[in-house]
């Protein structure tokens, strides 16, 4: 089809909305990505017969197979038919027995309410209620939804945060490294996203000093109102002392912050040294009066930990200390969405795993134990699913990139996939200090997998030192 | 935390009060959930609570979901998803090989073989070329590239999606879109969020909800002194009214939007629910194409559909898609980023709307099975919408359009006098004083014509036609029966 002249489109860069054509943020996730999906092409000699992707958090695109369980429970939902006969095991009929009932006309093809089917939400409740050591969890602050992104950006917390006509702009505090979907979703909105460093001599720790920076470079430029927290990090792999977060909380209360804390990684903790800590048991931790008026948001998912459903776009967000009538308006925002029952079913899995004493549990305890034994390296590096190390490029290497129009890292990580077959994300794509330069990936892998990853990374990265010396 | 903390009850000092945020929020409605529904859902409560009522169980005819009503799904994607979900079962003889067939391919084109791992957020790649190869089978081989396919969370996800890359601009300059009244309320609520200009074009409920030029002119041009309209919206068929447009008014519309430079959103989710003789299901696009180069090169168009409705009914699965034509390419850059900001749509609605685009074919092992259940589904609505349509037309003062498509009847009801007075009363409009009286004294669920919009001093409600048949006998009896005593209640 003929185009017509660029002046005449109504779709022209000039006329749509600014905000989601004015990025400047280049993410070169998508040239990577249609790259590794390209590799697969016959006659192509490469020393690999495979690309491992490991540039996402991704447990399943990076071989982790899925929770047997689960899957037997979305069976059942799925084909009712599955439960005649002695296929399955007992819990799991039980399970989607239970949770069929659940659903309108007993079909998980039906629209679920819009804040979350209420016996789930309810199982969420009394998950976070055990997790956090018996704080008072209600129901009604809670909202299931497509993936916790959406929760946060699409739809709804930062939505409702952000006066896209306020002047001074609204600003959000983020972290410097941060994943590109939280500060595209922001900058669409609206927001100036306000950087705050996170210190990486310290294995990445957040100190309250950057965030004071971080308010100080706002002045004059946008209103802060929140503060963007995510804990386990990502792509900085770090966890948060419990005097960490109490520090943060403190300082949010002091300068009248919203709290929005991301919690997707918090089932990837593994390490002696390191425990999670939920941003709402700190508080409640601290007492009155700021446990009963800092406001919270924390965000799950489904996506991330044992499950890695990533694909069933699950998760759910919990509002604390929000005005009443501001909650009122959110549930009405939340009236327009639907979330995926299958992934609302997975989520109840989540929350509520096998006991000891189901026919179910000796395997799902295999699986938890394997892989939270995955520890291997520095811990600085490997606390929480990602590792995000620095590396150092050689000067020629650094100038063979500016030649070929790329940042030094992402020309590294493209050459990594070109001639190993493995999939990283530059630092670039997260921002990291002017001069250094990281490298990121999911560690969220088999051992084997893992293993044949490091083996890759490691020849590739002689090669490279030897070509560029 | 005290249990007042946890719900925040104590305000002082809030840094998210009702004064500072965002003021677009504040003006969302959504009534197909609204406050009648949450008053439903609360009469469910008293009764499972053992609370007496005059009736036992609470029927939800507001939203359009075929499968909460009893509807069933259609076996073979129910296999292939199954089948997807659990790989184990790959190996078990009771299911077809078609079925088999269709998994493996799904599975392959999943990261690490699983339906739980993140796909493309434009869709997974093999979908979208299903969905290309659909559409040209469905327009008579008018090409469709699957590059301007989006794969979305249900078709809201891309309407809204849409909506928010065109508002933009201050003031007069402030992007109009033109949607009917009455509409699907999705379509006010994104709008109210995105702060953009809602023009208003009404259908015309004396000829059947059609919708004419001359009215779509007179909007615009109204709208022309406040806003910039940029935007063209139209539910084909219609929700609520169900109108099936013939091709003549879907050829105006589309030489309407060239003239005036109007981006058209083609929401076509119902697109195998048309059931009136002589009604006929026409995309845009296969009009658009058949109209000449002059029209199919320039006209600028998204059409949009979903697995939630026609005779699949899997609202839960959140499958749908849109079809972009003519977007500038920088900003079709832009969207295919905007999109992956949600990451990507749910994998196993992708894998539905596949089984959808490629259903079994004549020549494999589940093509009876699936042709006669798919048959049963249509067959069932289509007795449904007329049985319908007659029932309220025996009723004096309900006048019910034909149900020509979708899956909803928007009867025009006449309220007396008193009642209207009373409502006001007690700070209601009316339609909702009469729903909601509707529901605490017969338990049945609609939604009010307010909540779509409406010709001033009209009344109507959306009713949906999924109950089964018998149910729905019993539904529409009963409706018929309140509204004698209404109107005898407020003479």
């Amino acid at each position: 089809m003929g185009a017509s002249s660029t002046s005449e489109r109504l779709t022209t860069a000039l006329q749509v909305n600014k905000r989601v054509c004015g990025w400047n943020l280049t993410t070169l996730r998508f040239p990577l990505v249609s790259r590794s999906a390209r590799r697969n092409s016959p006659g192509v000699r490469k020393s690999y017969r495979e690309v491992i992707d490991v540039s996402w958090g991704d447990p399943h695109r990076a071989g982790v197979k899925p929770l047997s369980f689960v899957r037997q429970v979305l069976a059942a939902c799925l084909y009712p038919q599955l439960m005649d006969g002695d296929k399955l095991m007992v819990d799991v009929k039980q399970r989607a027995q239970r949770l069929l009932k659940t659903c309108a006309g007993g079909s998980v093809g039906s629209y679920s309410d819009a804040a979350g089917i209420p016996q789930i939400i309810q199982s969420v409740s009394e998950y976070i209620l055990r997790r956090d050591g018996g704080i008072p969890c209600h129901p009604e602050n809670i909202y299931i939804t497509p993936g916790s992104q959406w929760a946060l950006t699409v739809t709804n917390i930062l939505k409702v945060l952000v006066n896209s006509e306020a002047s001074p702009r609204t600003g959000v505090l983020i972290p410097v490294p941060c994943h590109s979907t939280t500060i595209v979703s922001l900058t669409a909105l609206g927001a100036v996203a306000v950087p705050y460093y996170l210190s990486e001599e310290r294995g990445w720790a957040l100190e309250v000093e950057t965030l004071q920076q971080a308010l100080d470079s706002a002045k004059g430029v946008c209103n802060p109102v929140a503060l963007y927290i995510i804990n386990p990090g990502n792509p900085a792999g770090y966890v948060q002392s419990r005097k960490c977060i109490q520090e943060v909380i403190h300082f949010a209360a002091e300068k009248k912050l919203f709290l929005l804390a991301d919690e997707v990684y918090q089932d990837c903790v593994y390490g002696k040294e390191s425990e999670f800590v939920s941003y709402k048991r700190a508080l409640a931790e601290i007492g009155a009066p700021l446990s009963d008026t800092v406001e919270l948001a924390s965000f799950h998912t489904a996506s991330k930990g044992l499950m890695g459903e990533c694909g069933l776009r699950t998760g759910y967000v919990e509002l604390v200390n929000l005005d009443p009538a501001v909650m009122k308006y959110i549930n009405n925002l939340f009236s327009t969405n639907s979330c995926p029952v299958l992934g609302q079913v997975a989520l109840d899995v989540m929350v509520n795993p096998p006991q000891p004493g189901d026919p179910s549990y000796p395997l799902y305890l295999k699986v938890r134990h394997f892989l939270f034994t995955i520890t291997t390296g520095d811990a600085n590096s490997l606390r929480g699913a990602f590792a995000f190390p620095r590396v150092f490029l050689p000067p020629k290497a650094i100038e063979k990139a500016k030649e070929a129009g790329l940042q030094p890292d992402t020309f590294y990580c493209m050459r990594l996939l070109e001639e190993a077959g493995v999939l990283f994300s530059p630092g670039t794509e997260y921002g990291q200090m002017e001069g250094t330069y990281h490298i990121s990936f999911c560690i969220m892998t088999p051992t084997d997998t893992m293993e044949e990853i490091l083996k890759r990374l490691s020849t590739f990265h002689k090669q490279f030192m030897r070509e560029f010396a | 935390m005290s249990q007042q903390a946890v719900n925040g009850v104590s305000c002082r000092g809030k840094v998210l009060t009702v004064e500072n945020m965002n003021p677009n929020v504040k003006r969302v409605e959504y009534a197909v959930r609204g406050p009648i529904v949450q008053r439903a859902v609360q009469i469910e409560k008293e009764l499972r609570e053992g609370v007496k009522k005059p009736f036992t169980e609470v029927i939800k005819a507001n939203i359009g979901d075929a499968q909460a009503m009893g509807q069933r799904p259609i076996t073979f994607f129910r296999q292939v998803l199954v089948l997807c979900s659990y790989p184990e079962l790959l190996e078990d003889n009771k299911f077809p090989e078609d079925a088999k067939k269709r998994a493996r391919r799904i599975l392959d084109a999943c990261g690490g073989h699983s339906i739980g791992a993140y796909s493309a957020s434009q869709g997974i790649e093999c979908i979208r070329q299903d969905v290309a190869r659909y559409i040209e089978r469905r327009d008579g081989g008018i090409p469709s590239n699957p590059d301007n396919i989006y794969l979305s969370t249900g078709a809201s996800d891309a309407i809204v999606t849409i909506l928010k890359l065109l508002v933009c601009g201050e003031g007069r300059d402030r992007t109009g879109v033109m949607i009917s009244i009455p509409q699907y309320p999705l379509y006010s609520a994104a709008l109210a969020d995105l702060a953009a200009v809602q023009i208003n074009y009404y259908l015309d409920e004396d000829n059947c909800w059609s919708l004419n030029v001359a009215e779509l002119k007179r909007a615009l041009n109204e709208a022309k002194q406040h806003c910039k309209p940029r935007v063209l919206c139209i539910i084909n068929p219609g929700n609520p009214t169900g109108q099936v447009q013939s091709r003549q008014c879907i050829e105006d519309v589309i030489q309407f939007a060239k003239e005036e430079h109007l981006f058209l959103m083609a929401d076509e989710v119902y697109q195998d629910n048309v059931y009136a003789e002589g009604c006929k299901f026409h995309s845009f696009k296969k009009v658009l194409f058949e109209m000449g180069p002059e029209y199919s090169s320039t006209v600028e168009m998204a059409s949009f559909h979903s697995t939630s409705k026609c005779y699949m009914g899997e609202c839960g699965f959140r499958g749908g898609y849109m079809e972009v034509i003519n977007m500038d390419p920088e900003v079709k850059a832009q969207l295919t980023k905007l999109v992956s900001v949600r990451l990507c749509p749910p994998v196993p609605g992708q894998a539905l709307l596949d089984l959808v685009v490629n259903p079994p074919q004549p020549d494999e092992p589940s093509y009876t099975l699936f042709t006669k259940e798919r048959t049963a589904v249509l067959a069932t609505l289509a007795e449904k919408a007329r049985l319908t349509e007659e029932i309220f037309n025996e009723v004096p003062g309900i006048t019910c359009n034909p149900v020509q498509g979708a899956m909803y009847t928007f009867p025009r009801i006449t309220l007396p006098q008193k009642a209207i007075d009373k409502a006001k009363a007690e700070g209601k409009v009316p339609d909702m004083f009469y729903c909601m009286k509707l529901l605490e004294e017969e338990g049945i669920c609609l939604v009010p014509g307010s909540g779509f919009g409406q010709k001033d001093g009209t009344f109507h409600f959306r009713m949906t036609i999924l109950p089964p048949t018998e149910k729905l006998k019993v539904v529409l009896q009963k409706i018929r029966d309140f509204h004698l005593r209404f109107t005898n209640e407020f003479s």
